[in-house]
């Protein structure tokens, strides 16, 4: 397009130019509508779980949260994400070079499988693992035999929480792969580089931000998981609960401040979560932007 | 690396020089298969292994039908009032600069970010009748707390960025020069908007419909504290599935979860379908 | 329609794209905004659209004060560079929008709109193509689509930013021909902004050469070329080669020797000789010239381009002389121009 530093047409500095915006009653209308929209759907969700949890005052806040089964609770939570998070990592990275890199038949095939989770109910991604490991189930006896636990216990929260997650750090990474293109580790193998190399000093901090982005959503789902992690868990008080399961138990036993007490962590970490994205996007959106495609 | 020469015939993979492919792909291969796959087929096997007409008893039920009708009329409501209202959230924030902006936007990722059950209980304490929300809209005669509108609230809550983050990136790429060459051309504000720019936002709106779709019918976190669970009347399949596991009736649990799958596969076949129709169609 | 615009300024965020800006487009005529990246000929073109309005200044459509009108009251039809062709909509559709979107009053039966877009069609030659959608185009088919839409609606005024800008040289040189063929048809009053001197020279009845938000020069292809009014004319438009030079004694001096032209009353002082390359008469001796020393020669098609460094100074200039003339072969050539201008230092 000609003249590119002089023409700017902005809407918004441009008076005049209302060819390509809506009358300013249209504006504010519409603006009016979306932010009612979102304040109750969004905003009054978030400021109760905080109002109820402190309902009771600070005190009886830090009570809650004291207790002993909450903080097995959190422990088990932290733990979970601690496993797998990390593998969804390696599996995000292995997938994601696998994808982007080259070219081979089944390629789509491979994506769907990978958007997999995305489009099942949490329930039956936990209810194929007691499929699998229950007592009902083929290798359920073989288990017990051996005294393997794995549903009803913490290998299963696992592997429901990895199942439900995995998609994550890979959807983040591909198509940030993709558009990259395998022109820089061309040049770093050309140069002498091998292949472990070129990886650490070329693609990965290529990457760096979108890898960081699936983390923080892979850790915030990880952690928050209910559905899956509940058919599994057998919801053990003090073993087998997670934070989100801790949440319902105290909720059904109408014991509301505690509930929103530790619902209260769970949304903090989802806001840290959301502000440490924006503010990564604020920071280095041109550094993204530019890794993106070049 | 030598430089060998070319074979025509079927490859698997184009040759190339960037190493690691064996390892990466196997690696991806084996955690899929341990992870999806086996699961997934565990499934497959064990439905298949109901025979048809235990599998139509199951879910013929009308326990199991009314779960069935609740989960997925009420994703089917919540996905279109997403599709209204996220396409407004998604133009207001692309088109227009107001101070927060970023703020709003971040917002919108929440329900991504949120863990089902957090949203559950505080959407079920906000529309309660004696909620912030559920007493004013108790005194106007409507009940949402323990009713199936209740469930719509909780999934719009939950599809929101769906429509949202799958309209935005399109609104961006509308090209200025063709609303102003509309503009040129005498058509109205109102009639650039729906007669031009709105037939290129479809695909997206209806992928964005189809996730939040997808995601509602699903759904289990969210909606078990504020449905009431009533049987027949807002039970919603996830847990009629739980329920069924928690009986150990294995197989209707099976036959349920089978048939949701199908459902959702179904749906996504459509959608891409429908993507790849308007790709070729329209450029 | 006759376009007035009078006085024109515009400024994007305290930035003048657009100085004083006046210029009258006589009905009927088919005039070029011709100039470099940022010489304001885009923004004057919105400007006349009335996609953008000036900060000062007015601009008028026969009597009327088309800033009292919208765009979608001015009826003016708009070619963009890169077509905006509407992609959901078939060729036809796209043609027939502007009679479409007409209120209830004044919107013709749709048979009729289906007659005018075929007529339409017939005149930009892709008869057929109606049904066809814009992604299944080639580039200079969406561009005459882009121009049939705009001629649907009877404009007053036809106005086309760069409209060949985005297509191969082959079809642009057809697409040139063929505008004009259209224009000579129809009789719109056509502006089209480019930054293509070729295309400019070529088409239009009179070009209008702009720099830096300024008009320099509004004049046919002959005047603008022949005789340059400003150093920047004579750089823009055609090659040109430029010397410092004085005036002294009512003589041109360059690198303090009289070169054996006169003056013609410049006033004393510095000022910027301009010549054209090939305008030149070789000299044997120099009693009365510029010489120069060879410092680069290359071929370009018939003639040689030579680059001559004069008198030491550290200025270049190029000259063209035939293939095989004997001067190519020496190392030093002295020349004059045959026809020149001179600009003194306040206007350079």
């Amino acid at each position: 397009m000609a003249d590119p530093v002089i023409e700017i047409h902005d809407p918004e500095h441009d008076v005049a130019s209302a060819a390509i915006t809506e009358s300013r009653a249209a504006r504010v209308m519409l603006m009016a509508v979306a932010f009612a929209f979102l304040a109750v759907f969004l905003v009054l969700p978030l400021v109760i779980v905080f109002q109820q949890a402190f309902a009771k005052g600070v005190a009886a806040y830090f009570t809650v949260l004291g207790d002993r089964d909450t903080v097995s609770a959190i422990r088990l939570t932290l733990l979970v994400a601690a496993i797998s998070v990390p593998l969804n990592v390696v599996f995000g990275l292995a997938a994601a070079w696998a994808i982007a890199k080259f070219e081979f038949k089944g390629k789509a095939f491979l994506t769907t499988l990978i958007d997999l989770p995305f489009s099942v109910s949490p329930v039956i991604s936990g209810l194929v693992y007691v499929l699998l490991f229950g007592a009902q189930s083929a290798l359920g006896p073989w288990l017990k035999a051996h005294g393997v636990e794995i549903l009803f216990a913490v290998p299963g929260i696992v592997l429901a929480t990895v199942f439900v997650t995995f998609p994550f750090v890979a959807r983040e990474l591909i198509p940030l792969m993709q558009e990259q293109g395998t022109g820089d580790e061309e040049a770093a193998l050309s140069l002498g580089a091998n292949g472990w190399q070129t990886f650490r000093y070329v693609t990965l901090p290529n990457i760096k931000w979108g890898l960081l982005y699936g983390v923080l959503l892979c850790n915030a789902r990880a952690m928050g998981e209910f559905g899956a992690v509940s058919v599994v868990s057998g919801h053990i008080r003090g073993q087998t609960n997670t934070m989100p399961l801790h949440v319902e138990i105290l909720y059904n036993e109408y014991n509301a401040v505690g509930a929103f007490a530790v619902a209260s962590l769970l949304a903090g970490l989802a806001l840290v979560t959301l502000v440490l994205k924006t503010v990564l996007e604020m920071r280095y959106g041109a550094e993204i932007a530019a890794t993106r495609g070049h | 690396m030598t430089a060998a020469p070319v074979q025509a015939g079927w490859r698997f993979k184009q040759p190339s020089v960037v190493p690691g492919f064996g390892l990466t792909l196997g690696f991806s291969l084996v955690y899929l298969t341990l992870i999806i796959l086996i699961p997934l087929s565990g499934l497959a096997w064990r439905s298949a292994a109901l025979g048809w007409a235990d599998f139509w008893r199951i879910v013929s039920d009308p326990r199991t039908v009314r779960a069935l009708q609740v989960s997925f009329g009420t994703a089917l409501v919540a996905a279109l009032v997403n599709v209204a209202f996220g396409t407004l959230v998604a133009w207001v924030l692309v088109r227009y600069r107001f101070p927060g902006r970023r703020i709003v936007d971040a917002m919108v990722d929440l329900p991504f970010a949120l863990p089902t059950a957090v949203a559950g209980i505080a959407l079920t304490t906000l529309y309660a009748p004696n909620g912030w929300l559920g007493r004013p809209l108790m005194a106007l005669g409507i009940k949402v707390a323990y009713t199936p509108l209740g469930i719509v609230m909780a999934l719009v809550f939950i599809g929101l960025p769906f429509v949202v983050r799958t309209v935005e990136p399109i609104i961006e790429e509308i090209d200025k020069e063709v609303e102003e060459a509309a503009a040129t051309l005498g058509a109205s504000r109102f009639q650039t908007i729906t007669r031009v720019l709105f037939p290129g936002l479809a695909p997206a709106i209806v992928t964005g419909f189809a996730l939040a779709f997808a995601r509602g019918v699903g759904e289990y976190g969210s909606v078990i504290f504020i449905a009431g669970n009533l049987p027949k009347i807002s039970e919603i399949a996830p847990l009629l599935i739980v329920i069924r596991l928690e009986e150990f009736n294995y197989p209707a649990a099976t036959a349920i979860a089978a048939v949701m799958l199908a459902l959702a596969f179904l749906m996504l076949l459509v959608i891409n379908l429908l993507q790849s129709w308007s790709r070729r169609r329209y450029g | 329609m006759e376009v007035r615009v009078e006085n024109v300024r515009k400024e994007f965020d305290r930035f003048p794209a657009l100085h004083d800006v006046s210029l009258d487009i006589r009905s009927g005529e088919l005039i070029a905004l011709l100039g470099p990246s940022g010489s304001g000929k885009t923004t004057l073109l919105r400007l006349i659209a009335g996609l953008e309005r000036p900060t000062r200044g007015k601009i008028l459509f026969g009597e009327e004060d088309a800033s009292l009108k919208s765009i979608q009251e001015r009826n003016v039809g708009f070619v963009f560079q890169h077509y905006a062709l509407f992609r959901h909509m078939t060729v036809a559709d796209n043609i027939g929008f502007g009679l479409k979107v007409r209120p209830g009053a004044t919107r013709p039966p749709a048979a009729e709109i289906r007659r005018r877009a075929s007529e339409l069609l017939d005149l930009v030659q892709l008869s057929g193509l109606e049904k066809r959608y814009p992604a299944q185009l080639s580039g200079g088919q969406r561009q005459r689509v882009a121009l049939a839409r705009a001629m649907a609606i009877e404009p007053a005024v036809l106005l086309l930013d760069e409209p060949f800008g985005a297509l191969d040289a082959q079809v642009r040189r057809e697409l040139r021909r063929w505008l004009r063929d259209i224009h000579d048809t129809t009789g719109h009053t056509t502006v089209f902004v480019t930054h293509d001197q070729e295309e400019a020279l070529e088409l239009a009845d009179r070009v209008v050469v702009m720099s830096q938000g300024r008009i320099e020069q509004v004049g046919s292809a002959d005047e603008v070329y022949d005789e340059p009014n400003s150093p920047f004319v004579y750089g823009f438009i055609g090659d040109s080669s430029s010397l410092p030079a004085k005036v002294e004694d009512g003589q041109v001096w360059i690198a303090d020797r009289p070169i054996g032209l006169s003056a013609q009353g410049a006033p004393a002082g510095p000022a910027t000789l301009f010549f054209r390359p090939h305008d030149v008469e070789l000299l044997d001796g120099c009693g009365g010239c510029i010489a120069g020393t060879v410092v680069n020669s290359r071929r370009v098609a018939e003639t040689r381009r030579v680059e001559l460094e004069i008198g030491g100074q550290r200025q270049w200039v190029e000259i063209e002389l035939p293939i095989d003339h004997p001067a190519a072969q020496k190392s030093r050539v002295a020349f004059r121009p045959r026809k020149w201008k001179l600009f003194p230092q306040s206007t350079g």
